[in-house]
């Protein structure tokens, strides 16, 4: 949609400015879903930061928000009705709001716009965030490694992208580190959400002989599904994914890989108030408090808790990367020589297996 | 108590009144949920019904509102030809998927020519994709008799396995790093599918869905197979008798329905849409057919019912953005306009009356 029009009668309309100028009215920022805000995982953990804005910022901010808006011209849409009713800052939390952030962002300049796990920066007011779950990855990967009885543990993939990719390569090295005989089934849901599809997956991987699920889906159906086998005299165990999915503890959920957005949300509204807010492709983990591992429960011996808390500890301390070498790709062509750490770069597009890993990537 | 007693003839005054007195009771119950949810029932309705068409913003969401009926009331038109005839095409949202798929191929072959031809080739490649994939339920239906509702149903989950393959694969932007998705078609000159008057949102699947709709208004009006199609719909022994080709007409109809909603999904990946993502397929095959029935299978109806779905639609996230409403109360009151159409529907075909109790019926 070529929108001069739209442009330049906001403009006229003196709506797309900034409402800091005259520091009266409150800075307005938008927040676009994927999921329902009770989703339980990714988009919860979003509203949750969206609540920790207000929390911070009280009367001097106005949120607004959006959920299940589907991606491609409907966000577009909603994410431009955002920009026309007032907002200064906007949050596009999927990856496949890349597109129609970047086309509203060209029509309104003086509009801030954050674009989560994308790559797209085609105008200098739209910067873009992730979050590196991969550390967390490592952590689960060492627990399933330790938790598996039939060495096989399952992955619930989403989408093949570099994000899920850096999930499962991570987990699967982890959990080989301390199980030389583990194997990684992995499953491709091709969607974010859906319980149905979640929960099929998980059960045929039970059906499989798999005892330890990771999920990179944001519905807790698997756990149910865990909970169910595990009612019929099964033994699996599950993580939180994105959210800490607490009620499915102690088990079948024995650790969680939790999304906190607050930090990387609150520093971004305060550089809009404060006009300090720049084009950035952030990218946080431990380190920042953005990827935390919920509560291990009891249902893990003791030991393997210690280890996964040390391993934590030296994450956040910048001790440890979970992609140092040696590591090989699938093929068993070198990858990371001893001691060698994978450079951002590679790990923004990565697209191959670690060796070990069996299947290939869908193409 | 009350009873309800066929009427000898459909009321036209009840035809008429029935779609008014069904919005006039979904802005009732609506109102009521709103306040029951703590909003301003008012408030709510208007930023539904009112804001997009003349609200602050109006010039932006008219624009919209074209955007959303087009693919609608194409995918309707075709449909609606179908049911009436009794041929149940229930897959337009796959037909939409593979038409879009078959147009961003054969554009992306040629990909980065620079040309004029390539999107009527494209929309060619379209409708062609839509069409072959409404013949498989078609010509099975003909050849072994299969069940087309199901047949036709199966194939739109046929039809997203494939659209996921080719946003990852085999249709895959080369130059986005491993990410999935296709190249942005309507960034791409010649296959792009833009606005036609600067700020309408009227692209070229909205004059495209003008145009069907008033072709097939002919169609069923001045034209031989538009009878057989009525025909056939309401007495298909009779339209055998009097030497309807029945097989004909099922490929017909499927072909028509298969062709629009082909070509409706490739001027949605060319324009709004942009690109072939995984999460492409919006629902618009099976909105459509409500949109079909809403519009009482009638090609003016069904530019109205498009225009009213949109509308709840785009006004619909109006009033979840700027008031905070629940997803779900959006739904539930797109649900009620539904519910109340077919329920005050009733009355054209049967009249209430009140018979005393005890009486024998």
């Amino acid at each position: 949609m070529t929108s001069k029009t739209i442009l330049s009668t906001v403009l006229a309309l003196g709506l797309a400015g900034s409402a800091l100028a005259d520091g009266h009215e409150p800075v307005k920022v938008g927040f676009v879903y994927v999921g329902p805000i009770g989703d339980g995982g990714w988009t919860y953990q979003h509203d949750q930061g969206r609540l920790a804005v207000e929390e911070e910022f009280g009367d001097a901010v106005e949120t607004v928000y959006q959920e299940l808006v589907p991606e491609g011209a409907d966000a577009e849409r909603v994410i431009t009705q955002m920009a026309l009713q007032g907002a200064d800052l906007i949050f596009t939390t999927s990856f496949g709001y890349g597109p129609a952030t970047n086309a509203v962002a060209a029509r309104f300049p003086d509009v801030k716009f954050e674009h989560a796990t994308g790559f797209m920066r085609e105008h200098p007011n739209v910067s873009t965030y992730d979050a590196r779950f991969y550390e967390g990855r490592a952590v689960t990967g060492h627990i399933a490694g330790n938790l598996t009885e039939t060495n096989k543990i399952g992955y619930i993939a989403s989408f093949p992208i570099p994000e899920v990719i850096q999930g499962i390569n991570s987990s699967f090295l982890h959990a080989q580190k301390v199980n030389p005989d583990v194997e990684m089934v992995v499953t491709w849901v091709y969607t974010w959400f859906d319980p149905s599809k979640e929960a099929d997956a998980a059960r045929a991987m039970i059906d499989q002989g798999v005892d330890v699920i990771l999920q990179h889906t944001d519905s807790t159906a698997p756990q149910s599904a865990a909970e169910e086998a595990n009612a019929n005299g099964g033994r699996v165990f599950t993580f939180g994914q994105a959210s800490d999915m607490a009620e499915f503890k102690p088990t079948p959920r024995v650790a969680s890989i939790i999304d906190e957005w607050s930090p990387y949300y609150i520093e971004r509204v305060q550089a809009v108030i404060d006009g300090t807010w720049e084009q950035t492709a952030h990218w946080g983990g431990m380190p920042e408090g953005e990827v935390v591992i919920g509560e291990i429960t009891d249902a893990v011996p003791a030991e393997v808790k210690a280890e996964a808390e040390d391993m934590v500890a030296r994450i956040t301390e910048g001790e440890y990367h979970p992609f140092t070498g040696p590591i090989n790709r699938q093929d068993g062509t070198p990858w990371l020589a001893e001691g060698e750490v994978a450079d951002d770069a590679t790990l923004a597009t990565m697209d191959f297996y670690v060796e070990g890993v069996t299947g290939q990537i869908p193409n | 108590m009350i009873v309800l007693e066929r009427r000898p003839a459909p009321s036209t005054a009840w035809q008429g009144l029935s779609p008014v007195l069904a919005v006039a009771l979904t802005l009732v119950a609506g109102g009521l949920m709103f306040a029951a949810l703590g909003n301003d029932p008012f408030a709510a309705l208007r930023a539904i019904f009112w804001d997009p068409l003349f609200g602050e913003f109006a010039f932006f969401f008219r624009g919209q509102l074209l955007i959303k009926a087009a693919p609608l009331i194409l995918i309707a038109v075709g449909l609606a030809l179908g049911f009436r005839a009794g041929v149940w095409n229930i897959g337009a949202e796959g037909q939409y998927i593979v038409g879009a798929l078959a147009g961003a191929a054969a554009g992306l072959a040629f990909y980065p020519a620079d040309s004029r031809l390539i999107l009527p080739m494209m929309i060619a490649a379209g409708a062609a994709g839509g069409i072959a994939w409404a013949m498989i339920p078609a010509l099975l239906r003909v050849r072994f008799g299969t069940n087309e509702i199901l047949v036709s149903l199966m194939l739109v989950y046929v039809a997203e396995n494939l659209l996921a393959s080719a946003a990852v694969g085999w249709l895959r932007n080369p130059d986005a790093v491993g990410f999935p998705g296709s190249r942005d078609l309507s960034r791409w000159g010649s296959s792009a599918n833009p606005e036609l008057i600067a700020g309408t949102g009227a692209h070229w699947g909205v004059a495209a869905a003008l145009f069907a709709v008033v072709a097939a208004h002919v169609l069923l009006t001045r034209h031989i197979t538009g009878f057989h199609i009525r025909l056939t719909g309401a007495a298909p022994r009779a339209a055998a008798f009097a030497g309807v080709n029945g097989g004909r007409l099922i490929v017909f109809c499927f072909a028509v329905s298969g062709g629009l909603a082909g070509m409706a999904g490739l001027f949605e990946v060319t324009g709004p849409a942009g690109q072939i993502s995984i999460d492409f397929a919006s629902g618009y095959g099976f909105t459509a057919i409500i949109v079909a029935f809403l519009g009482r299978l009638h090609p003016i109806g069904i530019l109205l019912a498009g225009l009213l779905m949109a509308l709840t639609y785009v006004g619909g996230d109006n009033a979840a953005t700027s008031l905070g409403l629940p997803v779900a109360a959006i739904s539930a009151f797109q649900g009620m306009l539904l519910f109340f159409l077919l329920a005050v529907d009733v009355l054209t075909h049967f009249r209430l009356r009140w018979r005393p109790r005890g009486v024998a019926a």
